[in-house]
């Protein structure tokens, strides 16, 4: 994890035309981070294979990253959470961080909302999956882009 | 003072001797009466006047200002204002070429018109502008600033924007948002928010530890016995494309949601009409506008456009007031039953010759000039063709700053942020250091060198490119392309990240940039801290570049082309 936070002050030091030294290193990085194919391979892990409907899922993540050190993330899922009618387990899938696995959050009938917040780090611009596995064994996702830039020449 | 009008009849006899480009435009100039009542005539209606002006960038004298001539619009904004320039512009809206509104309005003949309608803006003109509504209209009126208006000039970076907050209390706003003011950093804000006479609305900066509201969203105000419910808009992309080190507990963000959170609470509160001061950028607002329910007007920011209409999406007017100083918009709207139900609104070109300058206000601003005045008025040279910034791909005057970077240290490649800020010189005007300031004064001024490779140095391209021409408004940070000295390259606007940018090259010896090598790169104003400040301030390298070469006639810089698919 170390290895990603350098990466990503990394890149604000880049526009800034940092020394060669560093962009080697961000370079390393990139290639070994989570791609979409990745993110579906461990997708398909979580959810057996089951087939996935859009919906009912909500990601709230800025457009673009203040900083991928640290980026809010709210995610709900749209259900009344009744002991017949629930979310099991909300996953956060990362297209773009060296490994796909973000974070499982578990509810029950008692947690009465299925909503989760936390701050993630965010190697570069990438897809956010949300994946959510309902009592019923129906399973929903949402997916939502955010940009990690390496510029700054707002004016 | 010069008379305008005496001074256009002057210009009219000189034509008719020397001929050239103007002599085409006679019927057009003479034509003209450019008088304070001209501008102010209005067709009144309703309850509420709204005034606005933004992006004033502390120009408290009349200005140069040259309108872009490239504006490039993508995906769903691809030929709509504020993306026409030129003569397409003068077409769609009606404007004779060479007519006072075409030099206010397009960057047609910038340089021949400057000479016949001169300067523009000036914050006494505007102060005479806005009051002459205000006694038109008593208890009418909001006067309200969208930001950008505490930076951009020498005097605002020695009194750290103190200037700017006391021309603009004087001026009686009512209420602003901000971006640039952020870049005094979280304690000088705090303390110039406390100077300030009207609230700074924002209501997207929440704290980056839980979340919580950091200035006031909304104010309301009663005019006329209408509510009116003004709710800011910072800039959203503030730490992503200006330094976060000096606002490091302040997040800011689009949050649309949140936006119509605080519209409902303004409605449920009773407000008859509710205005969004916002500094989106023209192209968010727009989105917005289709995004957030009821939103009555948009009072749009950061983009430096001037629309001589204003922009109707669904039930939302957005209204563009240009920069600089150079315009002041006045709608007036008749509310009923909580609607707009009907609206009037005029563009103001603020041709500083024609207005009087109000008198306390001028005084303000010599005062406030004084004790640097003789600093900024030292001449450096003298410039063959105009100098401007604004533009999506490259301006005369960055060409100007990129080329002195090259020279002074020794680069190969030099690169310039594509901030829209900076006023324009007339062709065969002194530039003096006030010009230089103009283009340069910020707080994080620096200039660097380094060692970047061809891969680097196209990501960087590609990066910016995006946040300009990113179909999705809500991805576009809101400046130009970074300028760019010693390279050239094709630039498809319609293309994605990574695949707009082709034929990279240097400009000297014409060879192509190689992904593996090594180039010299200078720059200035890194948001990264130790980059940004402590070093050569790049105003220092201007001016001595100017001052060697006296006269400033650069070859027309053809090295970067642009295509929108």
């Amino acid at each position: 994890m170390t290895k990603i936070k350098v990466e990503v002050l990394d890149r604000r030091q880049f526009m800034l035309a940092a020394s060669a030294t560093t962009a080697a290193l961000m370079a390393g990085i990139s290639s070994a981070n989570a791609t979409a194919e990745m993110a579906a391979e461990y997708i398909k892990k979580l959810t057996g294979g089951a087939s996935m409907m859009e919906g009912k899922v909500k990601i709230d993540l800025p457009e673009i990253a203040e900083n991928g050190n640290t980026v809010p993330v709210k995610v709900s899922v749209d259900s009344p959470m009744t002991a017949d009618n629930y979310v099991k387990t909300l996953h956060l899938v990362s297209e773009g961080n060296p490994g796909p696995e973000m974070a499982s959050f578990h509810f029950t009938p008692a947690s009465g909302r299925a909503n989760a917040a936390a701050r993630m780090r965010l190697a570069k611009t990438q897809n956010v999956v949300g994946i959510a596995e309902m009592s019923d064994g129906k399973i929903y996702t949402a997916k939502t882009l955010v940009k990690v830039t390496i510029g700054g020449c707002g004016g | 003072m010069i008379n305008r009008r005496d001074f256009i009849q002057a210009s009219l006899a000189a034509l008719a001797i020397t001929g050239g480009t103007l002599a085409s435009y006679r019927s057009a100039i003479a034509g003209q009466k450019i008088t304070q009542d001209e501008i102010l005539k209005f067709d009144a209606k309703g309850q509420v006047t709204l005034i606005h002006v933004c992006d004033i960038h502390s120009q408290s004298k009349p200005v140069y200002f040259r309108e872009p001539s490239v504006n490039i619009g993508v995906g769903e904004a691809l030929g709509l204002p504020p993306h026409i320039t030129g003569k397409k512009l003068l077409e769609k809206f009606g404007i004779k070429a060479g007519s006072p509104q075409a030099y206010a309005l397009s960057s047609e003949d910038f340089g021949e018109l400057a000479k016949v309608y001169g300067k523009m803006g000036g914050l006494d003109r505007v102060a005479t502008l806005v009051n002459a509504i205000r006694a038109e209209r008593p208890n009418h009126c909001l006067f309200l600033d969208s930001g950008d208006t505490w930076q951009g000039s020498w005097t605002s970076l020695q009194t750290r924007g103190e200037d700017m907050i006391k021309i603009m209390n004087m001026l009686k706003t009512d209420a602003m948002t901000g971006h640039w003011e952020f870049t005094y950093g979280t304690e000088r804000v705090k303390e110039l928010v406390s100077m300030l006479d009207f609230p700074l609305l924002a209501g997207n900066v929440l704290d980056t530890e839980w979340e919580e509201p950091v200035f006031e969203s909304t104010r309301m105000f009663e005019r006329n016995g209408v509510k009116i419910a003004v709710i800011g808009q910072a800039f959203p992309y503030t730490p992503v494309a200006n330094p976060r080190w000096m606002i490091p507990e302040w997040s800011f963000g689009i949050r649309d949601e949140l936006m119509q959170a605080n519209v409902d609470k303004a409605r449920d509160a009773g407000a008859d009409l509710v205005v969004v001061l916002s500094h989106n950028g023209f192209d968010v607002d727009r989105k917005m506008a289709s995004k957030v329910n009821g939103i009555d007007v948009i009072l749009t920011g950061h983009t430096h456009d001037a629309i001589p209409v204003t922009v109707n999406v669904n039930d939302t007017l957005l209204v563009a007031s240009g920069c600089s100083g150079k315009f002041v918009s006045r709608l007036d709207l008749d509310v009923k039953s909580k609607k707009v139900a009907g609206f009037s609104y005029k563009l103001m070109p603020v041709f500083s010759d024609a207005i009087t300058p109000d008198k306390q206000v001028s005084a303000l601003i010599d005062e406030t000039r004084a004790p640097y005045e003789e600093h900024m008025a030292e001449v450096l040279g003298t410039t063959r063709h105009t100098l401007y910034r604004r533009g999506n791909m490259s301006g005369t005057f960055d060409d100007l700053i990129c080329n002195a970077l090259i020279e002074s240290q020794d680069a190969e490649i030099s690169l310039s942020p594509g901030f829209r800020w900076g006023t324009s010189i007339a062709p065969g005007q002194p530039i003096t250091a006030e010009d230089v300031y103009n283009q340069t004064a910020m707080t994080y001024p620096s200039i660097y060198k380094n060692n970047l490779t061809g891969k680097q140095i196209k990501d960087i391209l590609e990066d910016v490119g995006d946040n300009l021409f990113n179909p999705d408004p809500y991805f576009q940070q809101g400046g130009d392309m970074v300028r760019v000295g010693g390279l050239g390259f094709d630039m498809d606007a319609s293309k994605t990240i990574g695949k707009r940018i082709t034929n990279m090259h240097l400009t000297a010896s014409g060879k192509e940039l190689e992904a593996d090598k090594t180039y010299s790169v200078a720059g200035w104003a890194s948001v990264n801290k130790e980059t940004g400040t402590g070093g050569t301030p790049i105003w220092e390298v201007v001016k001595d570049w100017i001052r060697e070469k006296k006269v400033v006639d650069l070859k027309t810089n053809d090295s970067i082309r642009l295509s929108n698919g």
